[in-house]
């Protein structure tokens, strides 16, 4: 070859560019990542239409159905996350690759969280605060959705990585990812409503935390299982 | 001395035996093509020797290591083409490239043009893969396989959908390969344009 050899590259430098890759597909297609952000808008607003729309009803409800939203936004998103890499061919390069693959799927997971879990946690207090929440709640409800967000990303990999085969696996990965994500609603739920009646939510963001933590150690090792299984 | 030795591979897929105690050995600089019908197990073969296949009986040794033992020796020696191209639509060439082989090998920008005009492919390098005929897909990632710059090339019908001149144009990139001490498996019905010392053919049925 007319050029020097090429010199191999770190793990962490993969991972980098590899959510450099990411980041720059989904930058341009908007659409992919904006679709769950307009569903958990629009889910979010019928719930004042559907019910009593007196404003302290509206406050009781607001963190039941920011949840609830949020979670079925992030369902509707996690579609997006294997699917084309499983179809293309791009994970079996990744499985083959000699690099690290749950450290990959990490990343790319990572990605995944900034393109659809974070617009909801920027779009969550302004849904609060229209249901009634007082803006003094406003920091608790965007940090009991960080938190929460991050750890619904990172378990909805699992399931994706799961039904990755499968040419019809939404109705079956959201049966595999709502049980494992039915904890993070509970007390990201009431980590939310204890901030919009103003009183100390640490005690369920201790949970959430917890659990966020234990799916980012966990979930990728099992995402990466799943890859290879599903790539057989 | 045989650097990739396939010791009686036996594989099931539900009810169906498709590869009945197949050996191979392939030592440095010299290739092997699996031929078969449709059907005879070409893919399955390769993919069990890249290691995304288990297996039910026997071993795939690399360097005379268990490739199981070691996946990622194995692996960071190992380029890998399977049916799907690897390649995102929405990025140019240069940019799949990069974002391909680049998370495995430092690249700089003339090492993806050399690759590109190797290919024949360096005029079009700003276009989206999307808007890419599949014969120039197959041509990208043939670069990509080029940029790994690793020892052993898995390939599974690398020619298809190449017009003549890419034919020609692979079967030089393989003759390349192989001269540097590289080591091919290739599955193919295509005649490949290599010396008969260099090929070893293994009929599936």
């Amino acid at each position: 070859m007319s050029a020097p050899e090429p010199a191999g590259v770190s793990p962490g430098r993969a991972g980098w560019l590899l959510a450099q890759r990411d980041l720059r597909l989904g930058l341009r297609r908007p659409g992919e990542w904006l679709q769950p952000l307009v569903f958990f808008f629009v889910v979010t607003t019928l719930f004042p239409l559907a019910t009593d729309p007196e404003l302290s009803r509206l406050r009781d409800m607001a963190p039941g159905a920011l949840w609830v939203a949020a979670l079925l936004s992030s369902l509707l998103a996690l579609e997006l996350l294997f699917r084309e890499d499983g179809q293309d061919g791009t994970l079996e390069q990744l499985a083959v690759s000699g690099l690290p693959l749950p450290w990959l799927l990490l990343a790319k997971t990572c990605v995944h969280w900034l393109l659809t879990g974070l617009p909801l946690v920027l779009a969550g207090p302004l849904v609060a605060t229209a249901l009634g929440a007082p803006y003094a709640s406003i920091p608790g409800v965007f940090a009991a959705l960080l938190v929460g967000s991050s750890a619904l990303s990172l378990i909805g990999a699992v399931g994706a990585a799961l039904t990755l085969g499968l040419r019809r696996g939404g109705v079956l990965l959201a049966l595999l990812v709502l049980p494992l994500a039915v904890p993070v609603l509970i007390f990201g739920a009431r980590a939310t409503s204890l901030a919009i009646a103003q009183e100390p939510m640490a005690a369920p963001m201790y949970l959430l935390g917890a659990i966020a933590v234990l799916s980012a150690t966990l979930a990728p090792l099992a995402a990466a299982a799943a890859v290879r299984i599903s790539l057989e | 001395m045989k650097l990739l030795v396939g010791d009686n591979l036996q594989l099931w897929r539900g009810e169906l035996h498709v590869l009945r105690g197949i050996s191979l050995a392939v030592g440095a600089g010299s290739c092997l093509q699996v031929t078969g019908i449709n059907g005879a197990g070409k893919s399955s073969l390769l993919r069990v020797l890249a290691g995304l296949l288990p297996l039910e009986q026997g071993s795939v040794s690399w360097r005379g290591t268990d490739t199981r033992r070691d996946p990622y020796a194995f692996h960071s020696e190992l380029a890998w083409l399977g049916h799907g191209t690897a390649l995102k639509g929405d990025l140019s060439a240069r940019e799949n490239l990069h974002y391909s082989a680049g998370l495995r090998r430092e690249l700089t920008p003339a090492h993806i043009d050399g690759a590109l005009a190797r290919v024949g492919f360096a005029h079009a390098e700003q276009r989206l893969a999307r808007q890419m005929s599949a014969g120039q897909q197959r041509r990208v990632a043939l670069a990509r396989v080029l940029l790994l710059d690793c020892a052993l090339w898995l390939l599974d019908e690398p020619t298809s959908n190449l017009d003549r001149s890419g034919q020609a144009m692979f079967g030089q990139l393989l003759d390349a390969h192989l001269q540097n001490d590289g080591l091919a498996v290739v599955a193919t019905h295509q005649p490949l344009p290599v010396s008969a010392q260099r090929l070893q053919t293994l009929e599936l049925t």
